[in-house]
């Protein structure tokens, strides 16, 4: 560890270690953001969700958009898989099915920028109580 | 990845890690790491929750599940279940204790919804033996933006500005505290911090020490800048271990980075911080004692004037504030004095913590605007009374302060409010009490307390204490007359007036204040003898009511002392002389046949 040496030194620490805070500082107050949950089952992560998850992550990133991307567990499309389930802030949540890479960047252009929908939308097939 | 899409916070607080966190944060390590999914999720030990009632806690983010009274076995379902199949594991989900409900989002919880965390905010937040999370919440800013842009009188006027009042319990102001060891000129001067929290029931500054050491190390340094001090000591209590391991983890750190230590961030101040341990005597959370203990002296108050700020550690200027105050210092300076004096009431700026416990469903840590009232905090984020029993009273202030009773529920809560009601704010300690309670044994037990800490300096606490507590005593075994109760208030009255530091100043307070509110209970002590809470032994007698008496013999085979006589089949019958109250018979009888008169 070096030494801080003047207050810009110590902005730059904080800067850095700020993304590791992320996904805490956000968990308050999750329905202002754009949530991901990708669906990390066997049969996910055996059709490619992890590095589904590792691309929306970087990108959304990389294109400054305030979401929280997160793992759960098999939502039961396995026939879909790689599956995530995006919501908006104050919308109903959308499952995207079969998801590529080249998917994920059209739900993030699209769906995620826009509102506008995108092929490949799978209907809820049941109430979460 | 760049980062991990889960977090698992695990209490590390003294409570939660008698109840084996550590083992809990262990096994949900392995877990992950059978899983490979070490890397997706993120392990980490934080401090108190709060929520210590139903420890150990397990937060998980970012979906803000809460999990309470997890057991290291639990750990495999939290992952099995929860990470991988995203289904919560139910069973481990906080069940709201009037409406019956599992509630699995913190936020949504009665003891969520009310509290505002400002001294507490990082608290189960961040792991506090990491300063780079500490500083990723702002930390140190503040300190880096008073040395290099603002003047010791202006951040000292700041301070003032905001209304903030001592949190150790006589609220004072702590802007003019710093204004007025500012202008004493010296060589040399120190800050001192009192964590030598000594209430019995509170705990309010070890959690913030170890749940963000960091924060208060950040407000010591600004207070040495502004008073001209380049030299810091906490008093801490040897019993705190686990506060003492992380305040020098954390000063470790700040050290290596150049945060403590000479020419802080390139400026020209530099400050540094040692720790004092202490004994564990109450007597040395009163400033003057806690200095002649940092001397090497004994651990007794000395008359003020001279005022620590004048003549102090060593015989210098000395600034001596409470742990929670100082957490309050450094977000004030981030986010101004007009957003802190916005929070509270008229007189009492900002929020108070509280460690709620006794008779109550949710013991714990909380902390709440100054002007909630007594109601909201007990029923609403207490979650209420155990077992459905009536509320009777609450004891604010610890062996300093009072009872406050139902007539009390509606009151706001702030230093002058609570002081006209006969209690006071103290450091924070808050002791429910439910019907089953007798307020003279309550007042006997905190006079047991203050006479065994009372330093023997001065007559009036040394002895005074001593005879209070005999004449308690006496009323609860059966021996008082009724002129005694006079008597009582007589000597609480005397006591007050007389004796030289806050300790004898106040011990009396439980008394009086017993007195004031329940003079009927007082009253049937020493007239009829009876204690209407059915707790003083020597006034309670156990009796079989002949109808309900089956003559079974249960009792009689039960009892230790052969105090049971009676024919099989025929009404038993207690012998008086012999019995000695244990209870056993009551709870053996299955015929409701013994009560107690």
């Amino acid at each position: 560890m070096g030494k801080i040496k003047s207050l810009d030194d110590l902005k730059k620490i904080s800067k850095d270690y700020k993304k590791g805070l992320d996904l805490r500082e956000k968990s308050s107050h999750p329905e202002e953001l754009v949530q991901v949950k990708v669906a990390m089952a066997t049969c996910g992560i055996a059709s490619g969700a992890k590095e589904i998850m590792e691309y929306l992550d970087s990108e959304l990133e990389k294109r400054a958009i305030d979401a929280v991307v997160t793992q759960t567990g098999c939502m039961g499309y396995c026939y879909a898989e790689p599956t995530i389930e995006v919501t908006l802030p104050g919308q109903e949540a959308v499952v995207y099915g079969n998801v590529t890479t080249e998917k994920a960047d059209e739900i993030i252009e699209k769906y995620i920028k826009t509102g506008e929908f995108v092929d490949g939308i799978i209907p809820r097939n049941y109430e979460t109580i | 990845m760049s980062g991990y899409s889960m977090h698992l916070l695990v209490c590390g607080g003294t409570g939660c890690r008698a109840s084996h966190s550590e083992e809990i944060e262990f096994k949900l390590r392995n877990e992950l790491e059978k899983r490979n999914l070490e890397d997706t999720v993120k392990v980490l030990s934080t401090g108190c929750f709060g929520f210590c009632e139903k420890g150990p806690i397990v937060k998980v983010m970012p979906d803000n599940t809460f999990y309470t009274g997890v057991t290291p076995g639990d750990a495999e379902d939290i992952i099995a279940e929860h990470v991988v199949l995203g289904r919560t594991v139910s069973r481990l989900i906080y069940e709201d204790p009037s409406s019956k409900e599992k509630v699995p989002d913190s936020k949504k919880m009665g003891f969520s919804k009310k509290q505002l965390r400002i001294a507490l905010r990082n608290c189960g937040f961040i792991n506090p033996e990491n300063i780079n999370e500490y500083i990723a919440r702002e930390g140190y800013m503040a300190l880096g933006n008073v040395i290099t842009d603002i003047s010791p009188e202006d951040a000292t006027r700041l301070v003032k500005d905001s209304g903030l009042r001592g949190r150790g319990g006589a609220g004072f102001s702590t802007g003019l505290k710093w204004e007025l060891t500012a202008a004493t000129p010296s060589d040399e001067k120190y800050v001192v911090c009192n964590a030598d929290e000594g209430d019995p029931g509170a705990f309010m500054d070890r959690s913030i020490l170890e749940g963000d050491p960091h924060n208060v190390l950040e407000a010591m340094a600004i207070c040495g800048y502004c008073i001209g001090a380049d030299k810091g000591l906490i008093y801490i209590r040897a019993e705190y271990p686990l506060a003492i391991e992380r305040l020098k983890t954390a000063i470790k750190q700040a050290r290596e980075y150049g945060l403590l230590g000479k020419n802080i961030m390139g400026s020209d101040f530099s400050f540094d911080i040692e720790l004092k341990y202490g004994a564990g005597a109450f007597v040395c959370g009163e400033e003057t004692a806690l200095i002649h203990s940092m001397e090497g002296l004994r651990g007794e108050p000395s008359l003020k004037p001279p005022f620590p700020s004048v003549k102090g550690y060593n015989g210098k200027p000395t600034n001596v504030n409470n742990v929670e105050t100082l957490a309050n210092v450094p977000i004030i300076f981030l986010k101004g004095a007009d957003w802190f004096s916005s929070i509270g009431t008229e007189k009492s700026k900002g929020t108070k913590v509280f460690a709620l416990a006794g008779k109550i469903n949710n013991v714990g840590l909380i902390e709440v605007p100054m002007g909630t009232t007594l109601r909201e905090v007990i029923f609403e984020i207490g979650g209420g009374i155990k077992d459905g029993k009536k509320f009777k009273a609450v004891q604010t202030g610890g062996p300093s302060g009072g009872c406050l009773t139902e007539n009390h529920l509606d009151t706001p809560i702030d230093f002058d409010n609570l002081i006209e009601a006969g209690s006071m704010m103290g450091s924070g300690g808050m002791i429910v009490m439910d019907e089953d309670d007798c307020m003279v044994s309550v007042a006997k037990f905190y006079l047991d307390f203050t006479v065994e800490e009372s330093c023997g300096k001065c007559a009036p606490c040394r002895i005074g204490n001593k005879r209070l507590y005999e004449l308690l005593d006496h009323i609860c075994s059966g021996k008082g007359k009724v002129e005694v109760l006079d008597r009582l208030r007589l000597m609480s009255e005397v006591i007050k007036d007389t004796s030289l530091c806050g300790l004898g100043q106040t011990s009396p307070n439980p008394v009086l204040s017993t007195l004031d509110n329940f003079y009927d209970e007082y009253h049937a002590h020493v007239s009829d003898k009876k204690c209407p809470a059915g707790q003083c032994k020597d006034l309670m007698e156990y009796f079989i009511i002949e109808e309900n008496c089956v003559g079974c013999t249960a009792c009689a085979r039960v009892c230790p002392v052969n105090a049971i006589t009676g024919e099989r089949k025929k009404p038993h019958e207690i012998n008086q002389d012999i019995c000695i109250k244990c209870g056993a018979c009551m709870e053996k009888c299955k015929f409701d046949a013994i009560i107690i008169q």
